[in-house]
């Protein structure tokens, strides 16, 4: 599957970005990038996806080397980026490349994402949690081996995350996918993930792994789940981040 | 008290006639023309009353009828199809090579920086000063004409198409890659419905300069078209001529900029604008 050999990607100097990464992921895992803003997740993402080759080291799908996007990635991002003059029907079979069985495809993943009735609307109709459940669909119906999620729920309410953070547990169980989830919101994590990545500092690097063993679809309020996120809490040590601090010392004393 | 409570159950009546009579677009054509009507009007009464004189400033009245006798003599239509006809051509043409070698510029870096710079340079110079080379190299006559009105339309056209590629939101582009689209893809399926917008506003323009063009093309020597009939009245001394020239000019160019704003309309119905609120 999936496997990252100390990968590396800064910019500004190498202020900024990550470094020294080495993961593996396992079929069908559901693995968790957690950190603070800054410490490098999202290009961690991007350069996973293909969408960023200006990277160091070396990231694998199945024994094969990547360096521009691969057929077998899927992403869905923080915002939904559905093209605003394709209704809703057409943004889901956005991706597929033969004409002939498009529609019928993405009638099958209107209904999996559950916006049947919905098809002829445009993006400029849709709220955000539709839109976003269209950027699912438009991102499965390519069938990825390893689908990566940017922040995915972040813009979304509080409701609307945690249905969609039901329906992305549903899709997962049907199409046992991996799952890069690049996240800032714990409780997402520990709802989701198997494995949680937590990095930290800037450039970002891997800080702690830890697993989540406990029986998917937890339960939200979980005993063990809090123990865990205020172990995890501690790790993110919110309240004095020596490194970011030292390093803005640094960018003051560069200038 | 009393007053009031006649006068309320009047207003609602106005209201639901409105609701049930006038569907909204002639209301809203109603509306627009209430303030040219009102100084139509006023024209009218100084003319009859004497303010503004005849030989300088004659009354609507007359410049209908000139264009009345225009229409009955037969000769109108022969003006309008001319000039209808150089400004298709010429809007055709322009349009044609903007988009064109907007598309290129717009997408090709290095065609930009070859290209884009010698553009700017020839948009400075006002399209009429071209005329007295245009005249020397294709006389007087059609080519020369036409010739002026793409060199006219070409250039907002061609602005707005780069700005708009250029501006294509890089988020969407990459939607595209993770989906490893072809350039031709790419360009086809998102660069060009995303610039679209910006297209329509540069062939709206354009279609503006390009009514400004047959103008002045047709004052500089024609012998049929709306411009040359300016030229006539100027030196027949009528200046209901020049008006009844000058709202038929009014009348065309409105109805062309109402074709191509439908296209519009049709074409951008999923952008989502403070004007399309309604």
């Amino acid at each position: 599957m999936l496997s990252l050999k100390n990968v590396s990607r800064t910019f500004n100097g190498g202020l900024a970005g990550f470094q020294n990464i080495s993961l593996q992921s396992k079929k069908g895992e559901v693995i968790g990038l957690l950190g603070t803003s800054g410490c490098g997740k999202s290009t961690l993402l991007r350069v996973i996806s293909g969408l960023d080759p200006d990277y160091s080291g070396a990231v694998e799908i199945d024994q094969e080397k990547i360096k521009a996007v691969h057929e077998k990635v899927g992403i869905i991002f923080q915002e939904p980026r559905l093209m605003p003059w394709l209704n809703v029907i057409d943004n889901i079979g956005f991706g597929v490349k033969q004409k002939t069985d498009k529609l019928s495809e993405a009638k099958a993943y209107i209904d999996l994402v559950g916006l049947a009735g919905s098809e002829k609307l445009y993006p400029k109709d849709l709220s955000g949690g539709m839109a976003q459940r269209v950027s699912i669909a438009r991102a499965l119906i390519t069938n990825p081996e390893v689908l990566l999620l940017d922040e995915p729920f972040s813009a979304l309410d509080a409701f609307t995350k945690m249905q969609l953070q039901d329906l992305l547990l549903n899709i997962w169980n049907q199409y046992r996918s991996s799952i890069f989830l690049v996240t800032h919101d714990i409780d997402e994590a520990l709802y989701l993930c198997d494995r949680i990545f937590i990095l930290r500092g800037q450039p970002g690097e891997v800080y702690k792994e830890l697993t989540v063993d406990v029986q998917k679809p937890r339960t939200r309020g979980d005993e063990e789940l809090a123990k865990m996120k205020g172990q995890i809490l501690e790790l993110l040590d919110l309240s004095k981040s020596e490194k970011g601090n030292q390093n803005e010392h640094n960018k003051v004393a560069s200038k | 008290m009393a007053s009031k409570n006649t006068v309320l159950p009047q207003k609602s009546q106005w209201k639901s006639k409105d609701k049930i009579r006038i569907p909204k677009k002639l209301k809203l054509t109603l509306v627009g023309s209430i303030v040219p009507l009102v100084l139509l009007v006023a024209w009218q009464v100084m003319s009859v009353i004497g303010v503004f004189e005849s030989h300088l400033l004659p009354a609507p009245t007359q410049v209908l009828e000139r264009i009345g006798s225009l229409v009955a003599d037969g000769s109108l239509w022969g003006h309008i199809g001319v000039t209808l006809y150089r400004i298709f051509i010429g809007f055709g043409i322009g349009v044609a090579c903007a988009v064109i070698a907007g598309s290129v510029v717009g997408y090709l870096k290095t065609a930009e920086l070859l290209v884009d710079p010698l553009i700017q340079g020839f948009r400075s110079i006002p399209s009429l000063a071209w005329v007295p080379l245009f005249i020397l190299w294709m006389g007087i006559g059609e080519p020369s004409k036409i010739t002026l009105i793409a060199v006219g339309v070409f250039f907002p056209v061609y602005l707005n198409i780069v700005s708009g590629i250029q501006g294509v939101d890089r988020k969407l582009i990459e939607v595209g890659k993770i989906y490893n689209f072809t350039p031709l893809q790419m360009v086809k399926r998102i660069i060009l419905p995303a610039s679209l917008p910006s297209f329509f506003t540069g062939v709206r323009s354009g279609l503006g300069l390009g009514w400004m063009f047959v103008v002045a093309a047709e004052l500089m020597g024609a012998s049929k078209g709306i411009g040359y009939l300016l030229v006539v009245g100027q030196n027949t001394y009528s200046p209901d001529l020049v008006l009844a020239s000058i709202v038929m000019i009014a009348i065309f160019g409105k109805l062309t900029d109402s074709v191509l704003k439908g296209f519009e309309v049709r074409a951008l119905h999923w952008q989502d604008n403070f004007g399309k609120q309604n």
